[in-house]
């Protein structure tokens, strides 16, 4: 009797582990840190969880696959069915992950028709925006917020998270109120991530989703720029594990 | 390798531990890579032997064509015409390399965004790592982009025996009058260097050795049309990259041998992946040895490559030269004919490369193309964009790839390619 069915996310930055039953309802979901050892923590997740089958996906999809016997699929797909999941007519996703970002066209049928992933740094990713945070003295979680407080514009030019801080550092100095940096900040991923999008899809809502969708500035600037719905999921870090869950089930 | 070809290397003036080193990853790639595919036809033996006798055996023969007179020329392009130099009683190599090699010592001489196929040539060179180049008695460079024909000024102060050929960027009368001129005055540097006047004769057999070289590809890559695939992409780039270095006569046999066997395979429909495999076409940028990053990952992604839209693949090999010229000058224009044809990215415009790659998906049966660019290639990363829209508004899938030579972006690759993979699979 097969009626529970995992999906587990390994990103750069942390695992998400989701299981659902034969009708997709949500039974259990989980998030931990990735720590230095994946599988180690993955293995440490899914102790004592029930399950007839696993999925694996996210860049440590191909060593859990060897490791634990799994099957595998990539984040593109995940995130598409994890996205179609809450809002079955999306046509568009982005995903703001913590060490990469991508953007993903779907046919009408959920099939993806186009994919866009960023480069190979941290520039526009949730690592980026977690060591400029830093740098301003925010909590991941407040960062959003402080920058939604802002009166100006600010531009930061530097994608390069190296080349960011020292301009934050330069802006600092300068006097520069820490909430119109954080929103310069927010608004150089958004550039990013904007541009991204507009290459694989060209109109109708977005969703939104990865652990970067929760921040409410990156919300409103997406929207604002881009001039489309967004839509996020209620838990959006968790996309990628649900579409890998469903998709263990026997979806897509 | 036997221990018998370390005098050899010495004496060419080599740095063996260096060697020994590029020895060492290309054996362990090909053992991961080649080796390590299941259900390979018979007749790539022929072509592992090859490959474990590159720098040894076949350097090795090419030294006695030298001891007996024989000069062997090197070249980093397919518009550098073999038949002109087999006609002259010379030998044509290949040079171009798909490994990083001292590159520190490189970026002294390069800047870092050069792309890997050039910084690789000035590594083999620095590095002295490989036995055809320091085997050359010339070396052929091309004015092609202007990666190449800048830095072809700065290697010519690290060989003594390097000559420049032009080539034009427009199929204009002046393009194709400046590709016969540069074609002649060629002709005559390699009748100097070798002694021998080419002949009506000795030109008339040599296209036919070439000629027979490329139809022997040429059935190969026809064999590639038949589902379930008899070849894997894998195996037959390494056949195309072989016919850079070996001898030209033997190449054609072992090609042949290989297509009986895989026309027999067909027939009784036996493939080295199971119908209904996604098959993908490979267009772009020149994929020379030990370069099997893309293919390996795409073969392990879940697909097949059914064909190569590069100068390692059918821009280098498409066509042949029309045989029916009775003098000299009837079959130099023949020559000029055929090679003028190349669509490679240097030309503007350059639609017919659009056109060859749309006719490629239809006869391969491609589901889907991979456009692979080498970082700061501009040419090819230009024509990408273009490329891939134009694919796009025909429904045929493209993922533009841009990546190196070296292994720093396995993942982020493997992930494009398996979700492409994902996304063509019906």
């Amino acid at each position: 009797m097969r009626n529970r069915f995992a999906g587990i996310d390994i990103g750069s930055r942390t695992i998400e582990l989701v299981i659902v039953d034969v009708s997709g309802n949500i039974l259990l979901s989980r998030q931990s840190d990735t720590g230095f050892d994946p599988m180690a923590e993955a293995k440490r997740m899914t102790e004592g969880v029930a399950y007839d089958r696993i999925m694996a996906t996210g860049y440590g999809r191909n060593l859990y696959e060897i490791a634990f016997d799994a099957q595998t699929v990539t984040e593109i797909k995940a995130h598409a069915t994890g996205a179609r999941f809450y809002f079955p007519q999306a046509r568009a996703i982005l995903d703001i992950g913590g060490q990469d970002s991508k953007a993903v066209a779907l046919y009408e049928n959920g099939k993806v028709k186009k994919f866009e992933m960023n480069d190979r740094c941290a520039a526009g990713t949730g690592k980026f925006m977690e060591i400029m945070a830093r740098n301003l003295g925010y909590d991941i979680g407040r960062f959003g917020w402080a920058a939604l407080l802002a009166e100006k514009d600010l531009a930061i030019s530097s994608m390069c998270t190296v080349f960011a801080e020292s301009e934050v550092t330069s802006l600092i100095a300068r006097g520069e109120n820490r909430s119109e940096i954080s929103r310069g900040l927010h608004l150089s991923v958004i550039r990013r991530a904007v541009a991204m999008i507009q290459r694989v899809s060209s109109e109708g809502p977005i969703v939104f989703t990865g652990g970067v969708a929760n921040n409410p500035c990156m919300r409103a600037l997406l929207a604002e720029k881009l001039g489309r719905g967004i839509l996020v999921p209620e838990q959006p870090q968790f996309a990628g594990a649900l579409g890998a869950a469903l998709l263990a089930r026997g979806e897509g | 390798m036997s221990e018998d070809y370390r005098s050899m290397w010495a004496e060419l003036g080599m740095d063996l531990a260096g060697h020994d080193a590029l020895l060492g990853v290309l054996g362990k790639a090909y053992q991961d890579i080649y080796l390590f595919q299941k259900e390979r036809p018979e007749g790539m033996a022929y072509f592992d032997f090859v490959m474990s006798e590159v720098h040894g055996l076949r350097i090795k023969e090419l030294l006695d064509e030298k001891a007996a007179g024989r000069k062997i020329i090197g070249s980093y392009c397919v518009f550098v015409p073999e038949e002109i130099v087999l006609a002259a009683n010379a030998t044509l190599i290949g040079l171009c390399s798909g490994a990083d090699f001292a590159t520190e010592e490189v970026e002294k001489l390069l800047p870092r965004n050069t792309c890997a196929l050039i910084k690789s040539a000035f590594g083999f060179k620095i590095g002295k790592v490989c036995p055809y180049l320091e085997s050359a008695d010339m070396i052929v460079g091309e004015n092609t982009c202007d990666g190449k024909k800048k830095a072809y000024e700065s290697l010519g102060d690290l060989v003594d025996n390097l000559y420049v050929m032009d080539l034009p960027q427009v199929k204009s009368i002046n393009g194709r009058q400046l590709l016969k001129a540069e074609y002649l005055r060629f002709k005559t540097a390699v009748e100097d260097l070798t002694g021998v006047a080419i002949t009506a004769d000795s030109l008339r057999q040599a296209i036919r050795t070439v000629n027979a070289k490329r139809a022997a590809i040429h059935r190969l890559c026809a064999l590639r049309k038949a589902s379930p695939t008899p070849i894997s992409g894998l195996d037959a780039l390494l056949t195309n990259q072989v016919s850079f270095y070996d001898n030209p006569a033997r190449f054609t046999a072992s090609v042949n041998t290989i297509c009986d066997e895989l026309e027999q395979g067909i027939a009784d429909n036996i493939g080295v992946f199971p119908a209904g495999t996604p098959r993908i076409l490979i267009a772009g940028c020149p994929q020379a040895v030990p370069n099997w990053k893309l293919p390996m990952i795409v073969e392990s992604a879940g697909a097949v490559i059914v064909g190569e839209e590069s100068c390692v693949g059918e821009r280098g090999t498409r066509n042949l030269t029309v045989e029916s010229g009775q003098t000299i000058d009837e079959m130099l224009e023949a020559i000029v004919e055929r090679y003028f044809q190349v669509d490679c990215a240097i030309f503007t415009p350059n639609q017919e490369r659009l056109i060859h790659i749309e006719e490629m998906v239809a006869a391969y049966k491609a589901d889907g193309v991979i456009h692979y660019g080498l970082q700061f290639c501009q040419p090819y990363l230009m024509e990408s964009i273009p490329v891939e829209k134009a694919l796009e508004e025909m429904n045929i899938p493209c993922l533009r790839i841009e990546t190196d030579y070296s292994m720093e972006d396995m993942g982020q690759l493997k992930t494009r390619v398996e979700a492409f993979v994902e996304q063509i699979t019906s």
